[in-house]
């Protein structure tokens, strides 16, 4: 019996335990800074993290699907161009919907090559990663894109303004969170993309069009990607080349600290929002107490490792891996 | 029979086939478009070309092994800047000023521990929690770069020892000193792969670890073994290129991990596992500097570098795909 219970905390901390860690941590934040939940730090911190949040959106459906994509930083610095490019030259009323589709298609040949093809996702989009960069270079010319008329825009509600004192880029992130997680979880869509993800023999035996979900995820990572491009492209007005790199790496560790397998199969939106939380909240107690910067790094390194750890740790129900 | 001999021959081939077309193409090419009145095949140009491939190279020959043995190593570029480090920092330590010129050598070895400690350090958790290589070297990728900038803040690192910068630009029978490192460090490494039972059971693994465990084979201390290696030979990539240039910032090496990975696919080896070979890394390696030499040689921009680069990465993984249609890889998703 006692075993019994034991195990089920094991199971409950290992199903809920970055939950559990969030709390912790934002407790000894604010023990050792009192400033750390004001209204003000708590907003700062959650509208700097939207734009990493609405990437991760969409990366955890494709990484649901069992797949990868570390091509978003790299499409995210293509889509903040051409949209900045776009504005001056057709107008932001065309310049949004326009950078949707360009980048939507760049989603869609990666989704063609992942899905239909069944092309490696870590290559293919490794290999889009430095494409992309290239055809951003291109588009721009290799120069920085400034907004010519800053002033004279409405251009910059998507990253500057506030509805009802809450900042417009963490509505779109809060908003953008609520359909995607309804989407994956109560819509037969959410459904196939965990079928495939889990199983993917299974699934295409099931009927389940494996390469159609496979695309379409990548469709919607593109989309969400395409959102975060107009969020830092309206919030700064003008950008440089490299304005995502890297950010893929970063997009992927809040996936796999909310708790999704990188074999597919599991994760959930809420625990992405979590996972990017967590980040946003580590990177600002640590500057808070009055840390480097990059003391962040190594402190997200030991949570990465230990969250896996503690959840495979409990599926195995053992803490040492069997490997001899 | 005959079938598959040829396309075998093809596919170890294709790396070599891929460099002659290019080296072709941009001669000739490189009449029409150059802006520089010498030639592409020139000797001192192909002689650039390979030390410059060397610091790359070296990892990558680390990363093939690492691939071959089924796991990758995505913290490479952040272990690369850490024993660049640890090299140029210690050169300037007190007590190894009192040492002359053997401060030199045990500055390397020092670089050369720093390496093995970290590779070793990811080669113990994959081993121990088995938690996928991917993710622990994801998150060592950030925590090596933590450690880079604890070291000395946002500072650049440097130490100027013309004893040193001289045995980095020496050239022996022609060749610089980076390129022997890249030499040797290939042949060792073919070696150790296929004439030590190291090596073989690497391959093993990679290729089915249910069966290398039924057959005995201990898989964990070879995946150590293995990230040890990958470990030392970043440093080593590093003691090369920062003898040289004795000065390193803490963000260098970024995004290293992606071009290293990029030569290897290029090379023929397969990321699940159990295929791959050292000599088509050494090819891959060749060509991606081939490539970006050739592109800037015809005076494109790096732009086109990039974008170029990517189209072949996927281009290679299709026909790879259309080559190897039928086999296990079919069924896995």
């Amino acid at each position: 019996m006692t075993a019994l219970t034991r195990q089920d905390i094991g199971r409950l901390l290992a199903r809920q335990g970055i939950l559990f860690a969030f709390v912790a941590f934002m407790v000894a934040f604010t023990l050792a800074n009192g400033r750390f939940l004001a209204p003000d730090n708590v907003m700062g911190v959650i509208r700097s993290s939207a734009i990493l949040g609405v990437m991760a959106l969409g990366v955890t459906f494709v990484v649901i699907s069992g797949n990868l994509d570390l091509s978003v930083g790299s499409m995210m610095s293509f889509s903040t161009i051409v949209v900045l490019d776009l504005h001056d030259k057709i107008g932001p009323a065309l310049a949004i919907p326009a950078m949707f589709a360009l980048t939507m298609c760049l989603g869609a040949l990666i989704g063609f090559l992942v899905g239909y093809l069944r092309l490696n996702s870590l290559i293919v989009t490794l290999g889009m990663l430095s494409a992309i960069y290239g055809l951003t270079l291109t588009w721009s010319g290799g120069k920085n894109m400034d907004i010519a008329d800053k002033a004279g825009t409405w251009f910059g509600v998507f990253g500057q303004s506030s509805v009802l004192g809450v900042p417009v880029p963490i509505l779109m992130f809060g908003g953008l969170a609520v359909v995607l997680a309804f989407m994956l979880a109560k819509t037969p869509f959410g459904r196939k993309v965990y079928a495939v993800g889990g199983n993917g023999v299974a699934a295409t035996f099931s009927g389940i069009p494996r390469a159609r979900i496979v695309f379409l995820c990548y469709v919607l990572s593109s989309f969400c990607v395409a959102t975060a491009g107009l969020m830092q492209a309206s919030r700064s007005m003008g950008s440089q080349n490299t304005v995502g790199q890297g950010l893929e790496l970063s997009v992927l560790a809040a996936v796999i600290l909310g708790g999704a397998s990188l074999m597919g199969g599991s994760g959930t939106i809420f625990k992405t929002v979590i996972g990017v939380l967590i980040l946003g909240f580590i990177q600002n107690g640590l500057l808070l107490v009055g840390l480097q910067f990059y003391v962040q790094y190594v402190v997200t390194w030991v949570i990465i490792i230990l969250a896996v750890w503690l959840d495979i740790a409990v599926k195995r129900g053992r803490l040492w891996s069997p490997i001899a | 029979m005959t079938n598959v001999t040829l396309t075998t021959l093809l596919k170890r081939g294709a790396i070599w086939g891929f460099i002659l077309f290019e080296l072709i193409f941009f001669s000739v090419a490189g009449e029409f478009m150059s802006l520089s009145n010498k030639a592409f095949m020139d000797i001192d140009n192909m002689l650039l070309l390979l030390k410059q491939s060397a610091p790359i190279g070296i990892i990558a020959i680390g990363m093939t092994v690492i691939m071959i043995n089924g796991n990758i190593d995505l913290s490479v570029g952040a272990i690369y800047a850490l024993c660049a480090i640890v090299l140029l920092d210690s050169l300037n330590w007190p007590i190894m000023a009192g040492l002359g010129d053997w401060a030199i050598p045990l500055a390397w070895l020092l670089a050369l521990l720093t390496g093995a400690g970290l590779g070793a350090i990811n080669g113990l958790i994959v081993w121990k929690t088995g938690v996928d290589a991917f993710i622990v070297t994801l998150g060592s990728m950030l925590g090596f770069r933590g450690l880079v900038f604890m070291y000395n803040g946002e500072n650049p690192t440097s130490h100027l020892n013309w004893t040193l910068v001289d045995f980095a630009e020496a050239q022996v029978f022609g060749l610089h000193t980076a390129t022997w490192f890249l030499l040797a460090v290939t042949a060792i490494m073919w070696f150790v792969m296929h004439k030590t039972v190291h090596g073989r059971n690497a391959y093993a693994i990679g290729d089915n670890r249910a069966a290398a465990v039924n057959a005995g084979i201990r898989v964990g201390p070879h995946m150590l073994i293995n990230f040890i290696m990958i470990g030392v030979l970043a440093a080593l990539s590093a003691v090369v290129f920062y003898s040289e240039s004795g000065s390193v910032n803490p963000n260098d090496g970024q995004l290293y991990e992606l071009w290293v990975i990029t030569a290897v696919v290029l090379g023929g080896t397969k990321l699940t596992g159990g295929a791959g070979s050292i000599i088509g890394t050494f090819g891959g390696v060749i060509a991606i500097q081939l490539l970006r030499k050739g592109l800037g040689h015809i005076g494109a921009d790096t732009q086109t570098v990039s974008l170029v680069i990517g189209l072949i990465l996927i281009a290679v993984l299709f026909l790879d795909r259309q080559l190897n249609r039928k086999g296990k890889e079919e069924l896995r998703i």
